[in-house]
């Protein structure tokens, strides 16, 4: 009865002075909004990403030209031209035996001309499994064949946003275009794929390897290699594999002299994981100094109210009231004032994080709406904590009134 | 004996300067007693009720109360004391004016351990219905006369069954006629038995009392029986 009389009478008092109550809340609602808005969106984001990279497809193994440390990403993929990487690399990786497909890469972009229509696109020069490493398929049509890499074939695959924009609704296979001043033959069309890596995939155009490299661009390195595991517990040992291989390949004895880096998805993904969580943690640290700030205008608040029920405190002492009595009535004022503020700030996160996914879902990207549990209870015990915390101060010095004096208070 | 003061003193200390507020007060009373004291402000009065009242110390001599030296209690047990052996009586009835009147007899007994909830209710309803305020004890205290406010505040003094009753100036904020109805319910208290202290400055108020002490300068200067002792039914006249 003591504890919902004391609950019931604060909840009074808040309900009497609405604006001031709002206003004192203020900071811990922004603060709690803050940090489920940002725990979500973060947990969105990551989301994201690792779908993002999970949808290139799985069991994945990159080579990339250039050595790298543990951590850092080699210098290729900050678009330094490293030229280590060749053809016959990729058909030495092609052997080994946890590899069940793999492609060669580079890439360019050109001017594409069908009958009248002049565009730019990006064009993808691939081996003729592009289409198992990357668990994707042609719609129309077949895809590139090594017969036609072999012969340095002209043939291209167009990406279904490029069919789109060059042929509309006509059919394009057996058709002719031009890159620049070299003639092409269609022969197939991408299914939709969408955005993987954050690339439009179905606004790009695939050429066989050795056509890129001899006619269109003129090198003979290679961007990258990547290939794809068997299974997923094979990954350690296919990379090691694909190590050697490339050591072998390279006359490397020295592993620290590597000019190469091996790359998987798994990889990827835990270091995606660990940079989005380091910078959601970052960030709802941030939006928790504001529940400080609010805390300050909890407590500030608290003294005035303590003011202000200075006979009431008085009287209840002189009736039989300990200081402990008094001290608890006042902090349950004040946590159950942050306990709204946190509530309302729950709410008001979620909407925010509900407006952001809705508003990213528009542009195209597939946005998880995420709110964890985890997240709204950790802000709400926080909120708690802040009016615990804060409305010590106030509540002590209230059950420190001397009844004679307090009840004489004007 | 209900209490017996020997010898008490306070001084007030403010800035290393000592203002003696009571000079060595003694006296006892009985159970079933009611006593008024009055005096001039200054005189001491308030000190001596806030002293029995348990709300202040006494500088040296000795109080018993209900037999108990309380002049060692600590801050604990006299809030303890307080909330079960005295009920207070203010002249500004001291009444919470945001809760009910139900709500505002049962302050007291938020802070009384080990009580029967419903049964303290029943309590408080029945007194209110005594003194004629039951059909107000949903309102909340603000809506009530200060004569009702009054009323409600002493049933608040009594829901613990106080050993004594604390009544400061309790018809200074009152008309006549509030003030004769409290008196004459502190008059039917007596009769039941409860023992009564009343602080005024008011002598036909003091009469009503059967015993009246007078303080001067933090002494007893008159210590009698009431003799012609009024009877507010009658009607009080100044």
């Amino acid at each position: 009865m003591y504890l919902f009389q004391t609950i019931k009478s604060s909840l009074d008092n808040l309900a009497l002075q609405k604006s001031r109550s709002f206003l004192t809340m203020l900071g811990i609602i922004i603060g709690v909004g803050a940090v489920i808005a940002i725990m979500a969106v973060g947990a969105s984001a990551q989301d994201l990403l690792l779908s993002q990279v999970r949808s290139m497809g799985s069991n994945l193994v990159g080579v990339l030209p250039g050595a790298a440390d543990e951590s850092g990403a080699p210098a290729s993929m900050f678009g330094i031209e490293v030229t280590t990487l060749t053809y016959e690399d990729y058909l030495a990786l092609e052997e080994l035996p946890h590899l069940v497909a793999a492609s060669p890469y580079i890439m360019g972009r050109g001017t594409f001309v069908y009958l009248n229509e002049t565009k730019d696109f990006d064009y993808l020069g691939v081996g003729y499994d592009y289409v198992n490493v990357e668990d994707t398929s042609v719609e129309l049509g077949r895809f590139i064949r090594q017969e036609e890499v072999d012969s340095l074939a002209r043939v291209v695959v167009l990406g279904s946003g490029v069919k789109q924009k060059l042929f509309g609704n006509d059919d394009p296979i057996n058709k002719r275009i031009r890159i620049g001043q070299v003639s092409f033959k269609v022969i197939g069309v991408m299914e939709e794929r969408g955005v993987a890596m954050f690339q439009n995939q179905d606004d790009r155009v695939f050429i066989p390897i050795k056509t890129v490299q001899k006619i269109l661009v003129g090198v003979n390195h290679l961007a990258f290699i990547r290939a794809k595991v068997d299974k997923e517990e094979n990954i350690a040992l296919a990379i090691s594999q694909v190590e050697n291989t490339m050591r072998f390949r390279h006359n490397i004895e020295d592993p620290t002299k590597d000019d190469f880096t091996i790359r998987s998805t798994d990889q990827a993904l835990d270091i995606l994981g660990t940079i989005t969580q380091a910078l959601t943690m970052f960030l709802v640290m941030v939006a928790a100094i504001s529940l400080l700030v609010g805390g300050i205008g909890i407590m500030n608040i608290m003294f005035v109210v303590v003011n202000e029920r200075t006979r009431e405190i008085g009287l209840r002492k002189a009736l039989g009231a300990k200081r402990k009595d008094i001290l608890i009535q006042f902090l349950i004022e004040s946590a159950s004032m942050t306990l709204i503020g946190g509530l309302i700030g729950v709410i008001s996160g979620v909407v925010i994080a509900l407006v952001i996914s809705i508003s990213v879902n528009y542009f195209g990207y597939d946005w998880q709406f995420i709110i964890t549990p985890t997240s709204i209870i950790v802000s709400t015990l926080m909120a708690i904590g802040v009016g615990l915390v804060f409305g010590l101060w106030p509540a002590n010095r209230a059950s420190k009134l001397n009844p004679i004096e307090a009840l004489r208070y004007e | 004996m209900l209490i017996k003061i020997n010898d008490l003193t306070k001084d007030y200390i403010n800035d290393e300067l000592v203002t003696p507020a009571l000079r060595g007060v003694s006296f006892e009373i009985k159970q079933g007693e009611f006593v008024a004291v009055m005096g001039s402000s200054g005189s001491g009065k308030s000190t001596l009720m806030h002293i029995i009242g348990f709300l202040d110390k006494l500088t040296s001599g000795s109080y018993f109360f209900d037999g108990e030296d309380i002049s060692h209690f600590d801050d604990e047990k006299l809030a303890d004391i307080r909330n079960r052996k005295v009920g207070f009586i203010f002249q500004s009835y001291n009444l919470l004016p945001r809760i009910s009147v139900l709500d505002n007899v049962l302050l007291p007994t938020i802070y009384t351990q080990y009580l029967d909830k419903e049964e303290i209710k029943d309590k408080a309803i029945k007194l209110l219905d005594k003194v004629g305020l039951s059909h107000r004890m949903k309102h909340r205290s603000n809506q009530l006369s200060g004569g009702e406010q009054q009323r409600v505040a002493i049933v608040r003094a009594l829901i613990n069954d106080p050993r004594l009753i604390l009544a400061d100036e309790p018809t200074g904020n009152l008309d006549s006629k509030s003030g004769q109805e409290v008196m004459e319910i502190l008059q039917d208290l007596n009769e039941d038995g409860h023992a009564i202290l009343m602080v005024t400055h008011e002598k036909y108020v003091a009469e009503c009392a059967r015993r009246m002490l007078e303080l001067k300068d933090g002494k007893v200067v008159y210590d009698h029986r009431v003799d012609n002792r009024h009877l507010a039914k009658d009607g009080l006249e100044k």
